[in-house]
């Protein structure tokens, strides 16, 4: 089966896809991006959290076939060239990566929270945003500080961006 | 094993209709770990993901008519105010990320004992919609579910629909899990008050071999309710309801929970969203006064 999808804003086109196979497994092993990551494979976990069509899902659960002609964001596509997204850049301030392997989920999933936010979220919302992806390091403080940190930075550059806006 | 990508209704009934074999595949947060654990190896997946129809509702006057293909994210963004119980229910779902992706359809396709989204779809006198090429079948709700994981679907059908009438007095549920997220309910309880019926709808889950409605308790309370007075709930009459709910179940000991515990924490949250349900209900009584 082919699968043709767009994938951080470039085409890709996978053949040889057996039908039953998920989005996460075309990612990793056929469009090289092992940066989502591959733990529970039952949604448990959130560590293949990627945008679909604009929504984060859990790609594990997304049938290869479902992607075709859809948009997916990963969290290779966040950086802009050598230069961290904010969120990337507060997990690493904050300290909220140890082990490593939770962290490209959760990064995707709290840059969801923030670009759907209107203000800075409380400890609550970032919580139950992040209620769906397992760390089994950090005990998770340091991952809401980030988060916290990231919501800060962003409210501190919104004014900027507004002024610069044509 | 062959991915079928029908784009309208009439053609996925059409390759339902030829392939009875073929698995329907809406949000896949059920499906995909069977495909991922090779506990299934479907001859065919049918993907219902692109047929727009199927990922919509739809409100004429006091009916709602619910896609199969609406998320569990789209019944808490757009349906609280209509259909509050089924708001509060999809809201248990999961994670974020499984609430943008299952569907209200799959739910009730997979049919599990402890699927989020039936007791108050119980509840809630809601119907299921059904087709095939030999036309439309509306299925009373508590005749759907006939044995764990097995629906009233025939080979050639597909759900397109749940039928439910927006809420007319308060709604509630409440799940027993281990946390607030990513549980499978140890068991599960939801409440329909009506108030212009002087009846009330209860819907359990997850202490069955199906999601069962509790009529005993359903009868009992709405002759015990003092719906003209708005009086406060008698201890007794709680305490009753509460063992009618728990009556009603027949459920078992297994990983998550006993049957013992669990016909106590039914009868616990009986009470529980029924003092929840009365106090909206007195509420809103003293606002019209």
């Amino acid at each position: 089966m082919r699968v043709r999808f767009t994938v951080n804003g470039q085409q890709h086109v996978v053949d040889d896809v057996w039908p039953g196979e998920s989005l996460l497994y075309v990612l990793r092993e056929r469009c090289g991006l092992p940066g989502s990551k591959n733990a529970c494979e039952q949604g448990e976990c959130g560590s293949c959290t990627v945008y679909l069509d604009g929504r984060t899902v859990c790609a594990c659960l997304v049938a290869a076939g479902q992607a075709d002609g859809r948009v997916v964001g990963t969290v290779e596509g966040l950086a802009a060239g050598e230069r961290l997204h904010p969120v990337q850049e507060a997990f690493v301030e904050a300290g909220a990566v140890q082990c490593g392997f939770c962290t490209p989920g959760l990064i995707v999933q709290a840059h969801d929270l923030l670009e759907n936010a209107s203000g800075s979220p409380t400890d609550a919302e970032i919580r139950e945003a992040l209620a769906g992806n397992l760390c089994r390091c950090t005990g998770y403080e340091k991952i809401i500080e980030a988060v916290r940190r990231a919501a800060e930075a962003r409210a501190h550059d919104a004014p900027t961006a507004e002024r610069e806006a044509p | 094993m062959d991915f079928l990508r029908p784009v309208t209704w009439a053609e996925a009934l059409e390759v339902k209709a030829e392939r009875p074999d073929a698995r329907p595949i809406a949000g896949g947060t059920d499906l995909m770990v069977e495909l991922n654990f090779g506990t299934t190896r479907p001859t065919a997946l049918l993907d219902l993901t692109r047929i727009d129809e199927l990922a919509d509702w739809e409100r004429a006057g006091e009916r709602l008519r619910i896609g199969a293909g609406v998320s569990y994210a789209r019944v808490v963004g757009e349906l609280g105010d209509l259909l509050p119980g089924l708001a509060i229910a999809a809201r248990t779902v999961g994670s974020p990320q499984i609430r943008n992706r299952g569907t209200i359809g799959g739910n009730l396709g997979s049919a599990s004992p402890a699927g989020d989204a039936h007791p108050p779809l119980l509840a809630s006198d809601a119907t299921v919609e059904v087709e095939s090429v030999r036309g439309v079948r509306v299925l009373p709700i508590d005749g759907f579910f006939r044995r764990p994981k097995v629906n009233a679907l025939a080979p050639d059908e597909l759900i397109r629909a749940v039928r439910v009438d927006r809420a007319s007095g308060p709604q509630q549920f409440a799940k027993i899990g281990t946390r607030n997220a990513m549980v499978i309910a140890v068991c599960s309880f939801a409440l329909a008050l009506y108030p212009a019926g002087r009846r009330v709808g209860a819907g359990v889950g997850s202490a069955a071999p199906t999601p069962v409605r509790a009529r005993a308790a359903e009868e009992f309370l709405s002759g015990a309710l003092d719906w003209a007075g708005g009086g406060p709930v008698d201890e007794e009459v709680g305490r009753r309801f509460g063992a009618l709910v728990a009556a009603a179940a027949s459920p078992i000991d297994d990983v998550r929970g006993t049957a013992g515990y669990r016909r106590h924490a039914l009868a616990v949250m009986a009470r529980r969203t029924l003092a929840w349900a009365w106090h909206d209900y007195r509420e809103a009584g003293t606002a019209c006064a």
